[in-house]
């Protein structure tokens, strides 16, 4: 079969026009995206995984910048908990990013520029829209389950509130039914540090070829400590000195350069974070996480965006985390409670704070398998 | 598929074909997955160790893990034609309060729960001076989890008292059922079927 919308590396302009939250509409939208496995007959074995806020559609196969494997390859392949000799799945790049959907880093068609800062605002739902696009391009009218972890879950939300009738399962890992004060803040800090950069240029950096490395790469950094947890951080790294770059044992310097290796770390992070990732993109994204309250959407009340509905939910969420901590799962799983849905809730245990869903975890894998395997059953 | 508890193999067996069931304290599934398959019932769960969750996730029940003490409350009332609380009541901090979600929850509710008053147990008491541990309450006095020790007749005095109608009861010794007259010393076990 040799369907030009399957495979890896595909791009697809999609008609629009898109209306977005924000009043705003695209004309039309470009999403890159990825497929594994075989669509049957009956476009009924369809998966989509959504990707977290700096992720990307490269979920089982090696990245074209970095070239390291694609982020949930311990989850996704034959034989793996999302099993793609059964699954057809499906991983899109979101709306507002930059390794291939439309984002700020593409071309207004109206001005023939870089969007740069002119690039409409977003939400989690408008990314959930430009999907639903996509799998209109694809000939999938129904999803046997969207799973995704972190911005990934409020996706995975999002799409059986705004679509339930295209949804049958959904997997909501460490994530959250709306941004806290407190990650709204992170963000804020992110966002500042890419502002304060004088590259950033209001946005209008493309031409320029030198794009605010240093406030994105600070942005990165102040986030990634929200991904971790202390325990790991100290069981990684403790007060360890780092080593110097012509193998001398690590020493205070009673200076600022990267003395312990938990700044050595960061600052790699950070640095290698520009590599792949555009500023702006960046900016984008997290607006859209900041603004999701899925409550809000539904008149103030999280158990009306679950109303009625028929979709089957699996939340998960990790001990360590305290980003999406449990207690963000829990208003979740009261909400479906109320709806009366059929919702299964676990809070796995795991050292490595909001990063877990990404790492090793037989649980996870359990439990992603059986719940996705055993609705067909 | 393995033999039910037999406390859970009565519930089971009584339980009406099709009807929405909550099982609170659900363990592994293993009640859930017999109704689901035996008699298509939509049955959800509650379960307080995440191993259970994640095992009766995997086979497909809709469990939520969470703590009968404190997260019953955010279930609408007669949400459910049964709540079923299997060998829990014993280990809930405020057994009175679990059971009036139960019966707001469920229309009817099962509940079932060792008797401790089976005449081992007295005997234990009675002629070693010890805190029983039998076939039953396997578990020594400090790691127990069953904080609040309940016996057929505390069981029938408090359903009483709260004006809570028993449907039905049943008294088991082992997997045999045994007669009501004498359960109180006979009985290992009690099952009762209540409404409000």
């Amino acid at each position: 079969m040799s369907d030009e919308r399957f495979g890896l590396r595909r791009r697809a302009l999609l008609a629009g026009p898109l209306a977005l939250d924000g009043g705003a509409s695209l004309p039309a939208v470009e999403i890159g995206y990825e497929t594994y496995g075989t669509l049957s007959p009956s476009a009924d074995n369809a998966v989509l995984v959504c990707h977290a806020l700096t992720g990307d559609q490269y979920l089982a196969s090696d990245h074209p910048v970095t070239g390291k494997p694609g982020w949930w390859t311990r989850m996704v392949g034959p034989g793996k908990p999302i099993d793609t000799d059964r699954w057809f799945v499906i991983c899109s790049n979101v709306l507002g990013s930059c390794m291939g959907s439309s984002g700020p880093a593409s071309i207004d068609p109206a001005t023939g520029q870089q969007w740069g800062m002119a690039f409409p605002v977003i939400t989690i739902r408008d990314m959930v829209r430009a999907q639903a696009l996509l799998l209109d391009h694809l000939g999938i009218g129904r999803l046997a389950a969207v799973v995704g972890g972190s911005m990934g879950g409020m996706q995975a939300l999002s799409w059986a509130a705004t679509f339930p009738e295209r949804v049958e399962a959904a997997v909501v890992i460490a994530a959250t039914a709306r941004h806290s004060a407190q990650n709204i803040a992170f963000h804020e800090v992110g966002r500042q540090a890419i502002m304060a950069d004088p590259k950033w240029r209001n946005g209008a950096y493309y031409e320029s070829g030198d794009p605010p490395a240093a406030g994105l790469a600070v942005a990165r950094m102040a986030a990634h400590i929200t991904y971790l947890s202390e325990a790991g951080l100290t069981a990684k790294f403790g007060r360890r000195l780092q080593a110097r770059p012509d193998g001398q044992a690590g020493a205070k310097t009673f200076g600022f350069d990267a003395d312990f290796q938990v700044e050595s770390y960061l600052r790699h992070q950070g640095l290698a974070f520009t590599d792949r990732f555009d500023a702006n993109s960046y900016l984008y994204i997290t607006r859209a996480l900041d603004y999701f309250d899925l409550a809000e959407e539904h008149g103030g009340m999280l158990a009306n965006a679950f109303r009625d509905t028929a979709t089957r939910f699996c939340i998960v969420s990790f001990d360590t985390d305290w980003l999406y901590p449990t207690a963000e799962s829990r208003v979740m799983v009261q909400a479906l409670n109320a709806a009366g849905a059929r919702a299964s809730f676990v809070e796995l245990s795991s050292p490595f704070g909001h990063d877990a869903f990404l790492l090793e975890s037989p649980e996870l894998d359990r439990v992603v398998r059986g719940f996705l395997t055993w609705g067909r059953a | 598929m393995t033999a039910l508890r037999p406390d859970l193999a009565v519930i089971a067996a009584n339980v009406a074909e099709g009807a929405r069931v909550l099982d609170v304290g659900c363990g592994d599934g293993a009640l859930m997955a017999a109704l689901r398959d035996s008699r298509h019932v939509d049955a959800r769960g509650l379960e307080i160790d995440p191993g259970n969750v994640a095992a009766a996730v995997a086979r497909g029940l809709s469990v939520v893990q969470g703590d009968a003490d404190t997260d019953l409350a955010g279930y609408p009332d007669a949400s459910f034609d049964y709540a079923i609380l299997s060998q829990t009541l014993q280990t809930t901090m405020r057994p009175h309060v679990v059971l009036d979600h139960l019966l707001r929850i469920g229309r009817r509710a099962f509940v079932s729960f060792p008797n401790f008053a089976h005449w081992r147990v007295r005997a234990s008491l009675l002629w070693g001076g010890r805190m029983p541990v039998t076939r039953l309450l396997p578990v020594p006095w400090y790691d127990t989890p069953n904080i609040h020790h309940v016996t057929i007749d505390d069981f029938r005095a408090f359903v009483r008292e709260r004006g809570i109608t028993v449907e039905q009861a049943w008294f088991l010794k082992g997997d045999r059922r045994t007669s009501a007259a004498a359960a109180n010393f006979r009985a290992e076990h009690a099952v009762f079927l209540l409404r409000r």
